[in-house]
């Protein structure tokens, strides 16, 4: 049984927006003697929700807000979570405090163990120091002993491989190299408890899947992995936990699945399995009218998350309002997450639906064809007798999220390679390869 | 048989390395960090001196010539054009003893004063103890100092071979010149420190600092002996922490001027009480300087 190695309780951070400048010190005075007369900082309480989109009127006091707001959680040992959500969430200030750059505002939070974060690769490199000198020093900011560096430096500049350079000042690095000089020395730091913001955004295909199969070894050790990203795929594949923080306060603390759906959907329903018939606005018009839908596994349970390999369907039940000579048909329309097309899905010959009444269609995705990630599934009903009429078209009704368990495919269908497989689908086909003689 | 299940884990009852809280009083002030952190210490004294004069042709040689004409400058104005008095020395050795330790106290503030504004990048990516900074700062300052240093002792010897009449006290200068760099250090560093606390947020002291520092060099005896001074500036002169090191030092090396237990006593307690503000004042900031910087 592993035991919790961190928890925060009720932290909060409150930010000052605008300028800091004369006005300040006003303030300062201003609190200073609230809490002298034992009063509750006064700013702190007229502060906004973390809303960048409203803006204060202009003329008012200098405002105040929330950068994050009563978050809560605990991670255990061995967990790697991954922390998503939009720009100014609050993840930057979450991991901010937890590597103690700054404090928070209230509430406490406590680690066991030594806990490492890397907000950035190659802090501290000095550009006028050799490759070797900046592994001794960024190593020391990074709290590595001197002996420590000296048993690793070896690994160091394997890992990286910069061996050729290693005496050449570091500005006359490229940008890559100096990246994986500095994330080499990251990596091989021993602490129990890793941090780390998205820097495996940077450096070429071969070495970000060096850094992913490092992240990978961090966590099967046992070590405790709070990751940040936006690449939502490689948070699904990283981590089985996810954290969404939603406008500076914590919205999600599930499956990573699932998380990344409501990221997608900001927020809102279960995006798997929607009751239309439930929403206070009524989907469709021309005749149909669209009732429920849900992406499911082969046995029928509404499901957030498909094994790529796996088969999956696609359900909707739907009503009809009118006779039809010709029957109209359900259709669905699968985009990936950048919006574009993948395909679009409807019976061929369908004869069901001509007379008034409810219908239920389902659509069976072959395993092993898409890709893995998150697709979006709009859901449609046309009619054809009198022309072409939409009844409804509602796009992005469901969204599903594709798992590549790379635990489980590295060795056979990906024949050990465990970087990003690029494209919108994933076909397997069929192969022959053979030897010439 | 099968084994009991273990107990469920309480948070409450485990324990914890490390907690962060939004206040944690003024006197937590990790000292324990900074051991930890030794060896960062020393990386960054090592890269403070390698990093400066890289790509130089002169390199260290710097450290000679600015003190060299320093102290040429000061012979021509202050000994040449005004006339000051040098208590009977040499007018080069007079003020090469004045500038040598008062040019280390000047550099450990400004090269303190400025320590969260400069690295403001590197303290908004990581955790260390945000001490070691100004610390290695008044270390690698100290090697600049032992340059100037050793041309004192060149001068020294130089002039002593020449015949002219000097009286160094060199029991005293064993035993005393590592209290008074350490003097000179400490009130460096709590001054700095603290100047560099007040400036996160208002920056209008770093305005201050260097021409506070040129200015306070004329409040103390660095290009004129203490002795020359009338006696109703005297006392204020006295109050300055800097005067009696200063003073000590010249009488040591040079076998003139104000030496004082009383003095050295004052300031010491001084450099004790500012060098304790500053660190307190300094921990108290370094967890919230991100926000304002």
């Amino acid at each position: 049984m592993s035991r919790p190695v961190i928890h925060l309780e009720d932290i909060s951070k409150l930010y000052r927006l605008g300028q800091v400048s004369t006005g300040t010190l006003a303030h300062d005075l201003n609190r200073w003697w609230h809490r002298v007369r034992g009063r509750e900082d006064p700013y702190a309480r007229i502060a906004l929700d973390n809303d960048r989109t409203r803006k204060t009127s202009p003329g008012s006091a200098p405002s105040y807000a929330w950068a994050l707001k009563n978050i809560n959680f605990k991670v255990n040992q061995g967990d790697v979570v991954g922390i998503i959500g939009r720009n100014g969430a609050g993840k930057s200030t979450l991991l901010k405090i937890l590597s103690r750059v700054t404090s928070p505002t209230s509430g406490r939070i406590r680690v066991k163990g030594r806990i490492a974060s890397l907000l950035e690769v190659g802090t501290g490199f000095h550009q006028d120091l050799t490759g070797r000198e900046n592994i001794y020093l960024n190593g020391a900011i990074l709290g590595m002993g001197r002996r420590e560096i000296t048993r690793k430096l070896d690994a160091i500049v394997d890992f990286s491989g910069c061996a050729a350079y290693l005496d050449t000042p570091v500005k006359r690095y490229s940008s890559g190299m100096s990246v994986r000089l500095a994330f080499a020395v990251a990596s091989h730091l021993d602490a129990e408890i890793l941090v780390i913001d998205e820097v495996l955004a940077v450096g070429d295909g071969e070495f970000q899947k060096k850094c992913l199969g490092k992240m990978n070894d961090v966590a099967s050790q046992g070590r405790t992995l709070l990751f940040v990203s936006h690449n939502m795929g490689l948070v699904s594949s990283l981590c089985k936990r996810a954290i969404l923080l939603e406008e500076g306060g914590l919205r999600l603390d599930t499956g990573t699945s699932e998380a990344v759906l409501s990221y997608y959907t900001h927020g809102k329903g279960t995006p798997f399995h929607v009751r239309f018939d439930e929403l206070n606005r009524r989907i469709g018009s021309n005749g149909g009218i669209l009732l429920e839908g849900a992406v499911e596994d082969m046995s029928g349970k509404p499901c957030a998350e498909v094994d790529i390999r796996k088969p999956f369907q696609i359900r909707m039940r739907y009503r009809v309002e009118r006779e039809a000579s010709r029957a109209p048909f359900p259709n669905v329309h699968v985009t990936d997450n950048t919006g574009a097309y993948v395909f679009v899905s409807f019976p061929p010959g369908n004869e069901v639906g001509k007379t008034p009444g409810e219908y239920e269609a389902v659509c069976q995705i072959p395993g092993n064809l898409l890709n893995d990630g998150t697709y979006f599934i709009g859901l449609g009903l046309t009619f054809m007798d009198k022309g072409m009429q939409v009844a409804f078209l509602e796009k992005d009704a469901l969204c599903v999220n594709l798992h590549d368990p790379l635990e489980e495919t590295l060795d056979h269908e990906r024949n050990g390679f465990s970087g990003t497989m690029p494209g919108t689908v994933r076909p397997s086909l069929d192969w022959q390869v053979r030897q010439q003689l | 048989m099968s084994q009991p299940a273990p107990p469920p884990v309480e948070t409450e009852d485990l324990e914890w390395d490390l907690e962060i809280r939004a206040s944690t009083g003024w006197f937590n002030l990790h000292l324990q960090d900074l051991w930890r952190y030794r060896d960062l210490l020393r990386m960054f004294v090592w890269r403070d001196f390698v990093a400066v004069y890289k790509q130089t042709i002169l390199g260290p040689v710097w450290f000679f010539i600015q003190p060299l004409l320093t102290t040429a400058t000061f012979t021509i104005i202050f000994s040449g054009v005004a006339k000051l008095s040098t208590d009977g020395l040499p007018p080069l050795l007079f003020y090469l003893a004045g500038t040598t330790p008062w040019n280390y106290f000047a550099a450990a503030i400004t090269k303190t004063s400025n320590t969260f504004v400069t690295n403001a990048n590197l303290f908004g990516k990581i955790y260390f103890p945000r001490l070691v900074t100004p610390l290695s700062a008044v270390i690698s300052t100290l090697i600049q100092f032992g340059i100037q240093f050793l041309l004192l002792l060149g001068m020294l010897a130089w002039y002593l071979f020449q015949g002219v009449p000097i009286h160094p006290d060199w029991g005293g200068i064993l035993l005393l010149t590592p209290l008074l760099i350490l003097l000179l250090a400490g009130l460096g560093l709590g001054v700095g420190i603290i100047v560099s606390s007040l400036t996160t947020k208002y920056r209008d002291l770093t305005f201050l600092v260097n021409f506070g520092v040129q200015l306070a060099m004329y409040a103390t005896p660095v290009v004129y002996p203490l002795s020359m001074v009338p006696s109703k500036y005297r006392f204020w002169l006295e109050l300055n922490p800097m005067t009696s090191i200063i003073e000590a030092f010249r009488s040591l090396y040079l076998g003139v001027g104000t030496f004082s237990w009383s003095g050295l006593g004052y300031s010491s307690l001084v450099v004790l009480v500012v060098l304790s503000a500053g660190v307190v004042i300094f921990n108290r900031v370094e967890k919230s300087f991100m926000d304002t910087v």
